[in-house]
């Protein structure tokens, strides 16, 4: 019988590094807003949150994207 | 008589073509029941991609379902990828009969539908395997089918996919409160809203590129075993056309019991919670349809949801609830092993057994159906159970 480890490791893999990338960034980037809000409320611009939660929610929907892609290809 | 390359195209020739060949009949009830599996398919799956969203309220249970159906229905047309895998390995499509497919999804149907009334979120894969296994190993021997491929391609699969998940969750669902942990909490629960309807959503996409490929493999084998298309043929459009409408009504008709079973009972579930769980379902599943495994949704998406209640600090997961599921899974395929070899085996005595298993899989749905209305769970009462429902929804 061959069961393909290798596949099955690969998609393991691939989904921990996917999810970790995307719920990480995802995360980070809601640390962004709320340093925003915060700092909005305390009068400040907050611009600095805002760019990091734009930069990554944009990579969050490229890599959204990109495995749609590949879904859309394969 | 072989018809090569029957396509949407040639549909209008089905008259013709019908005539032809004179066994039309019992390939049109199959191609029926093939639908009504996808159907019971549909709304037996709602709940993996759209329980946690439903129960943390950031989608409406109407509004989660319409989603849910229409990207079912894209995700159809966006893959053909394990129709081909199912069709070409698991059992001998050349000792397979269209009689033989038809016991195989009473056995699918009929499991479904006995699962669907206890709330309990089994395999419509394994079902369907189960069912076809059954069916053919009565039908033409134990030879006929491919336990090698088996043990390969559902097996270790079934295993491997919601352990994978799980962990996945764990190490998402971590991160995501450790990073905002410090972060303004109404902001958060703000973003994992709107994060968690479109994580959702993408798992519908990937469940419609995975389970309407089951329907389109079967439909497909039955146009095979009965010469309609030549062996390793691909879906025709029709066939892909009809499996993601049959899907995306099931899926509208909502299985509002398996919703309130994983987004209630199997643990309590917030919306960062709920985000992870479905990124990790998705991605295990785009990744494994990627590469041509036929995973099933359900253990993915269980898994994902197990290991989110795990890796949040104070989540409690009811390991009762997950156990329950976890037998259900194991008897899935042996349960609908059985009764699909027992409507093999009552079909052997030709046209009128094949007509009384048609009859009494209409009876069982029947009852089911009626069954089901002594206690109903409905789009309003699906998450009473934690939280009071307005009036207006």
């Amino acid at each position: 019988m061959d069961i393909n480890w290798g596949a099955l490791g690969t998609v393991a893999l691939i989904a921990l590094v996917v999810v970790a990338a995307v719920t990480g960034l995802f995360a980070l980037g809601v640390r962004g807003l709320s340093a925003r809000v915060a700092a909005r409320d305390s009068g400040t611009s907050g611009s600095a949150g805002l760019t990091t939660a734009v930069l990554c929610f944009a990579v969050c929907i490229a890599v959204v994207g990109y495995g749609i892609y590949l879904t859309v290809t394969a | 008589m072989a018809c090569k390359g029957f396509s949407v195209y040639h549909a209008f020739k089905w008259n013709s073509y019908a005539r032809r060949v004179n066994f039309s009949l019992i390939v049109g009830v199959v191609i029926v029941a093939a639908l009504a599996f996808d159907f019971t398919n549909g709304f037996h799956d709602t709940a993996n991609a759209m329980a946690t969203s439903i129960a943390t309220g950031a989608l409406k249970p109407r509004v989660a379902v319409a989603i849910s159906a229409v990207l079912n229905l894209v995700g159809a047309f966006l893959s053909i990828q394990v129709a081909k895998t199912i069709s070409g390995g698991i059992v001998d499509d050349t000792k397979v009969t269209p009689v033989v497919i038809f016991a195989g999804l009473v056995g699918a149907i009929i499991w479904n539908l006995l699962t669907w009334i206890l709330g309990l979120p089994s395999s419509s894969s394994h079902a369907l395997f189960g069912g076809l296994i059954g069916a053919t190993w009565i039908a033409s021997g134990a030879d006929a089918v491919h336990f090698g491929q088996v043990v390969q391609k559902v097996l270790i699969p079934a295993v491997a996919s919601p352990l994978v998940a799980g962990v996945v969750a764990v190490a998402g669902t971590f991160l995501v409160y450790r990073i905002t942990e410090s972060a303004r909490q109404d902001v958060v629960s703000r973003s994992f809203k709107t994060a968690q309807a479109l994580s959702a959503s993408l798992v519908s996409l990937a469940h419609g590129t995975n389970d309407a490929q089951k329907t389109m493999g079967v439909v497909t084998l039955t146009l095979i075993a009965s010469g309609s298309l030549a062996a390793g043929s691909g879906p025709p459009l029709w066939v892909i056309l009809s499996s993601g409408v049959a899907i995306a009504a099931g899926t509208y008709f909502g299985g509002w019991r398996i919703i309130n079973t994983m987004g209630k009972r199997i643990t309590e579930i917030e919306t960062p919670q709920g985000f992870a769980a479905e990124t990790s379902a998705a991605v295990t599943i785009l990744a494994s349809s990627h590469l041509g495994f036929a995973l099933s949704t359900t253990h993915v998406c269980s898994g994902g949801i197990v290991g989110s209640g795990v890796g949040r600090k104070l989540a409690e997961v009811r390991w009762g609830v997950a156990g329950q599921m976890v037998i259900a899974w194991v008897l899935t395929l042996p349960a609908a092993a059985v009764v699909g070899a027992g409507a093999a085996e009552v079909a052997r005595e030709g046209a009128f057994g094949t007509l009384s298993i048609g009859v009494f899989l209409i009876a069982i749905a029947l009852g089911v159906f009626l069954w089901s209305r002594r206690n109903p769970v409905t789009p309003d009462t699906v998450t009473a159970a934690a939280e009071p429902i307005p009036a207006t929804v």
